[in-house]
């Protein structure tokens, strides 16, 4: 293999004009982080109402819930992408329409809605699962002492249910994360996106990508690491 | 106190619950028995509306339970109800456990809550435990913080939802004395359990339960005395044997 490696190239001033290759990339994590972080709380909240709604006695909360995630668990991401940033200002009266395409920063805003929405589906799952894992006898005991169906779930369900699914949720924040990149499709220049551009323009490959493996996984394990820490913080005394 | 007047209920096409009917009185202590499966838990739930049942009606105090305009919350609020599997909430202190409804329901104020729970708390003989959280207590110790949790809402009848059978034998004095202390103390009181020494001791009624009915529904002495369904004979042979 014929390959000059160069991995000075991070500090060799970037075709924008400003700064370095390093600066590029730093950039694209910021995009990325926020990306991730914008659309994890709309995940967040978004998956645990739906989830939570999969777990009510109402036949009609349960009929919402489904729909919602079979809806947006069952559609690749890329083509939910592909459906909010190209399709729906088509469908959309025409005046919100061109304003939509007009947005300053559109392919941020539609990949936090989508990721977010996406991502909710799966949060729901998990919420659902923790719901119903828990035994019967947790929820009649809330009602019984007088508690309504909010407050059973605020104060009871869902604080057990969070400890229980905080594996399973730690995955799904880091899934929504390494998904930010696919948004690069619709023009995000998020990190991968700027490594690629970065391997176009220097022609070095292996340290445009190596860098971006490494930042992606120190995010990572920085993730994991903070949430073994909350996963201490919250642990009940006297539980397995 | 209790009425309950005709109640039937079914899951699908299975009936489990048939027109039963009783009443318990202020004051009165009424233990629930029977074979497993035979409504008894189900009956005791319909009391404060944890099931729903379609035939028949059930008052608490005068409130019908189906009447559409019933705050079914706030009069669960005035029934406790303790159960099987004890059901504290693990992720709370047991303090935070007995002031939490306090709180939220009755809108009393922190300090006033935890006062009444502690008192209660040292009622049932764990002011020691109060910091602690339900895993780290034994299954009757836990029972008895359950006791304490439902009452210090302040109810007007106490439910027991076989209070005593998920216990390990050694514990269930500890809990059964709690019971017959609040007894004869007058509180009101209905019973699922299969300890015939604590209906023996502290029960005015004893009702027996088959197959969803109430086949026998008697004062205390005459049910041990001569039951008259060949049923509850059976029944009481079987546990009085040991």
């Amino acid at each position: 293999m014929n390959y000059n490696w160069n991995w000075g190239i991070f500090f060799e001033p970037s075709p924008e004009g400003v700064g370095t290759y390093a600066d590029m990339l730093l950039s694209g994590l910021g995009w990325t982080l926020a990306t991730a972080l914008c659309s994890w709380i709309i995940a967040f909240s978004l998956g645990s109402l739906i989830g939570v709604m999969r777990t009510m006695p109402s036949p009609v909360a349960q009929a919402v819930g489904t729909s919602y995630v079979e809806l947006f668990r069952n559609i690749p991401l890329l083509v939910q992408m592909f459906l909010w940033f190209y399709v729906l200002p088509e469908m959309v009266p025409e005046v919100i329409g061109t304003w939509l395409k007009q947005l300053p920063n559109a392919s941020f805003y539609t990949a936090v809605i989508c990721l977010g929405f996406f991502t909710a589906s799966r949060v729901a799952e998990q919420v659902r699962a923790g719901i119903q894992s828990l035994p019967r006898g947790q929820r009649a005991a809330a009602i019984a002492l007088g508690l309504n169906t909010w407050q059973t779930y605020r104060y009871v369900l869902l604080p057990i249910a969070y400890r229980v699914i905080l594996p399973p949720m730690t995955s799904e924040f880091l899934n929504n994360l390494k998904n930010t990149s696919v948004a690069l499709t619709i023009g995000l220049l998020e990190l991968t996106a700027r490594a690629r551009s970065m391997q176009e323009f220097s022609s070095q490959v292996f340290e445009s990508f190596t860098a971006a493996t490494i930042i992606y996984l120190l995010i990572s394990l920085t993730v994991v690491m903070l949430a073994g820490a909350l996963e201490r913080r919250v642990a009940v005394p006297g539980s397995r | 106190m209790i009425a309950i007047d005709g109640v039937g209920k079914w899951y699908g096409p299975v009936q489990v619950l048939k027109g039963c009917t009783t009443q318990v009185s202020k004051g009165e202590v009424v233990v629930v028995c029977g074979p497993s499966g035979s409504g008894k838990s189900t009956l005791i739930k319909t009391v404060n509306a944890l099931e729903p049942f379609q035939e028949g009606a059930i008052s608490v105090d005068g409130i019908a339970l189906k009447d559409k305009r019933t705050d079914l919350p706030k009069l669960r609020a005035r029934v406790g109800m303790v159960f099987q599997h004890f059901e504290l909430f693990p992720h709370l202190s047991i303090t935070d456990n007995l002031t939490l409804a306090q709180c939220k329901v009755l809108k009393r104020p922190r300090e006033e809550a935890r006062t009444r729970g502690l008192k209660l708390l040292e009622r049932v003989g764990l002011s020691a435990h109060a910091q602690k959280f339900p895993g780290q207590l034994s299954g009757g110790q836990q029972q008895r913080v359950a006791i304490a949790r439902a009452l210090s809402m302040d109810p007007i009848v106490m439910l027991f939802d076989e209070p005593t059978s998920a216990l390990d034998p050694e514990m269930v004095g500890e809990v059964l004395d709690v019971m017959v202390q609040l007894a004869r103390e007058g509180m009101t009181m209905m019973c699922v359990t299969h300890e015939m020494g604590f209906a023996r001791k502290v029960a005015n009624r004893v009702i027996f339960m088959d197959r969803g009915e109430i086949v026998e529904d008697a004062q205390k002495e005459e049910f041990f005395g001569q039951p008259r369904s060949p049923r509850a004979q059976q029944f009481l042979s079987k546990i009085l044997a040991h």
